[in-house]
């Protein structure tokens, strides 16, 4: 009964919330989070496809692991930059970024 | 057509992940956020398993439920410097908030109408998937070999850059 739609509908769902969690909060590490939520939705699709479209090989899974990869790479280093410019202004609210507007 | 325990499972799993993902947009406090973010991980590293992915799901709780997750506690704890309770407050600018809310919720009815409308309910249902650690093992280091090797690349300069970003520059 729970087929392909069902997994595919959950992965958009938490694709929603990330990119509302992404627009609405202003802690840049909250943000980064909502961003790990939708690249957790996008590796739901990429497995939920290889099983049930692309039976017989595992390149979706395959594909699933590369996107965990970047994904650890992309906190290391944004959460390397969240604390090297907290040590500049003591803060981590996006609002007080504006270093690079004029 | 009936409700198997299978059903039981993905509904359940299904439901805690994405009760836990609200969680952390709607939570005030960011250690609340970090703590449902981990529960969201685990979730899907069920939703994986059900998927028949045991080793991909393995690899979620391993990576995402205990490195990155450890990182972001480590982040939150080095740069929190008010009070618990108002660490992670919405966008002060109503407009931006409200218009995030209306994106995210426009992007999610459309993709999900267009899914629901779609033929995808017409793929045949799943088939056993013998061995998916050995079928890895060939594709890694066979056909896309070179994806993995500059997928290594990736981390060690992420590593190296994430120290040198944090360390900071002496001045002069």
């Amino acid at each position: 009964m729970i087929g392909l739609i069902h997994y595919l509908l959950l992965a958009t769902i938490l694709f929603g919330i990330g990119v509302y969690g992404v627009f609405a909060k202003r802690n840049a590490v909250a943000i980064l989070m909502s961003v790990e939520l939708m690249l957790n939705a996008v590796n739901i699709n990429f497995v939920a496809i290889n099983k049930f479209v692309q039976t017989g090989n595992a390149i979706g899974q395959l594909f699933a692991i590369f996107v965990i990869v970047v994904a650890a790479a992309e906190v290391a280093v944004g959460l390397a930059l969240i604390i090297s410019i907290y040590r500049l202004r003591k803060s981590v609210n996006l609002n007080d970024f504006n270093l690079m507007k004029w | 057509m009936s409700f198997t325990i299978n059903d039981l499972a993905f509904v359940l799993t299904a439901g805690l992940t994405v009760g836990a993902a609200l969680g952390v947009v709607f939570s005030r406090n960011i250690v609340h956020s970090a703590l449902f973010l981990i529960l969201a991980f685990l979730g899907v590293a069920g939703i994986f398993m059900e998927l028949g992915a045991g080793f991909l799901g393995l690899v979620q709780i391993l990576v995402y439920a205990g490195a990155i997750s450890v990182l972001i506690i480590f982040a939150i704890m080095l740069v929190m410097n008010v009070e618990a309770g108002h660490t992670n407050l919405p966008n002060s600018s109503r407009g931006i908030h409200l218009g995030g809310a209306l994106v995210a919720l426009l992007l999610t009815i459309s993709l999900g109408a267009a899914i629901w409308r779609s033929e995808l309910s017409a793929f045949p249902g799943p088939q056993p998937v013998s061995d998916t650690v050995g079928a890895l093992a060939e594709l890694m280091l066979g056909r896309y070999v070179v994806a993995f090797e500059v997928a290594a690349i990736l981390l060690l300069l992420a590593v190296v850059g994430a120290i040198i970003l944090a360390r900071g520059v002496e001045e002069e």
